[in-house]
């Protein structure tokens, strides 16, 4: 195919003739690509992403409340998640002390809980939003490895933003709360924990707006 | 005018030059290429911004698929003198009193992952075609009363202590099969999970 076989026109009597000492090599470049192609697409270059979560140990005696966070009423939002929707409010559901908190609704989508996250948590938002804007024009000379832990730092010393504590119900789906951790990571929310669900705040999504 | 002169040169290409970088190109997808036995079970992953990689080695990897079945896989560890899945399989044989051959654990330690309650493992080792096994793929058991994925991830962890956890969740399956997973792992004091996911863009607007 890549060459074309030329024959000797009218060669010298008695000489032998010329063979030429190349070999065809276009089967072999064949099968070569075919083999390639092959293993190309069945070697797994693309791994798969991992999102990662550390709960608190559960054996560790949590009776010694000293070490504890103090936890700001105020500025701590639940979340809660319920046939595939959001629920939200801000302090806490006592049944004793009335009134309760008014638990609002809202949705997965960008205008829905990540616009509510993202305005309680804007001042350590901004901070990280700008860090990494500095890095990506070039402004700051430091590797990957030292912004993600300076990013790390700022989260750590926040003391401002929101707690948010994540509740679903049974209704919920894998999905949901993965979506909701993801939320956390977009928002740039320090601290936030998953926990179980009252009784009390069922009867709350019942009510919501 | 002279004529112009038709050469008789063959239009041949040398090929030698393509041909080695072929080889070389062909040898290195042979050598890096590590075969993935196929996975039984679909899982549709949620989305999420994490860009981090799941580890390639030292994983074990708890399937929840859409119809809350719960598969379980994990691989044969670092070391390749060793088959941690074969010795996993062993213990587990011992204490549900399976009879199972040197070929069979052989065999279990080649495969990938598996919803079988142990009963039943026999029989999804011996089956000769994709819908057999199919048929014995109801899930691991995770009730109080016969809580096999336990007895699994602990001997997963015996046997391979640098073991990582990572939880492929299908993204309608409910919940609350996924904290009970969760909660199985962290008895077994495993408090760092990976969350198998796919990468997703996302716009942020902060309103000002």
């Amino acid at each position: 195919m890549a060459e074309i076989i030329q024959q000797d026109k009218g060669g010298k009597k008695g000489k032998p003739k010329k063979h030429s000492t190349h070999i065809d090599m276009t089967p072999m470049v064949d099968l070569a690509c075919l083999l390639i192609t092959f293993f190309m697409l069945t070697t797994a270059f693309s791994k798969p992403k991992v999102m990662e979560i550390i709960l608190p140990d559960k054996k560790q005696d949590t009776t010694d409340k000293s070490n504890a966070p103090l936890v700001d009423k105020k500025s701590t939002y639940h979340v809660l998640i319920s046939n595939d929707m959001v629920y939200w409010y801000n302090g806490l559901a006592d049944p004793a002390k009335l009134p309760l908190p008014t638990v609002y609704k809202t949705d997965f989508s960008k205008d829905g809980l990540r616009k509510v996250l993202l305005e309680k948590n804007a001042d350590l938002y901004t901070k990280i939003d700008e860090l990494n804007q500095k890095f990506i024009k070039g402004e700051l000379k430091i590797t990957q490895d030292s912004l993600k832990n300076s990013i790390k730092f700022l989260k750590r010393k926040d003391k401002l933003g929101p707690i948010v504590l994540i509740k679903a119900d049974k209704s919920a789906k894998y999905r949901n709360i993965v979506d909701v951790i993801d939320e956390m990571a977009i928002c740039n929310i320090a601290r936030y924990a998953i926990v179980d669900i009252t009784t009390i705040e069922l009867e709350m999504i019942k009510n919501a707006q | 005018m002279p004529k112009i002169k038709v050469h008789g040169h063959s239009p041949r290409i040398d090929m030698t030059p393509m041909v080695d970088l072929f080889m070389l190109l062909l040898t290195f997808f042979m050598l890096t290429t590590t075969f993935r036995p196929s996975e039984s079970v679909q899982v549709d992953t949620p989305g999420s911004i994490s860009e981090k990689l799941s580890p390639d080695m030292n994983i074990m990897t708890i399937s929840i698929d859409k119809k809350n079945r719960i598969f379980f896989n994990l691989d044969n560890g670092s070391d390749t003198s060793r088959s941690v899945r074969e010795e996993v399989l062993k213990e587990m044989a011992t204490r549900y009193n399976v009879q199972l051959t040197e070929d069979e654990l052989k065999k279990f330690s080649k495969l990938a992952s598996f919803g079988t309650p142990m009963k039943n493992i026999k029989s999804w080792l011996n089956a000769q075609n994709e819908k057999e096994k199919i048929e014995l793929e109801n899930g691991i058991p995770i009730d109080s009363a016969d809580n096999q994925l336990n007895m699994w991830i602990l001997y997963s962890r015996v046997k391979n202590p640098e073991g990582e956890a990572i939880i492929k969740g299908d993204g309608s399956s409910d919940y609350e099969i996924v904290k009970k997973v969760l909660d199985i792992l962290q008895e077994n004091e495993i408090n760092r999970f990976n969350l198998t996911t796919n990468l997703e863009k996302v716009e942020v607007q902060l309103s000002k």
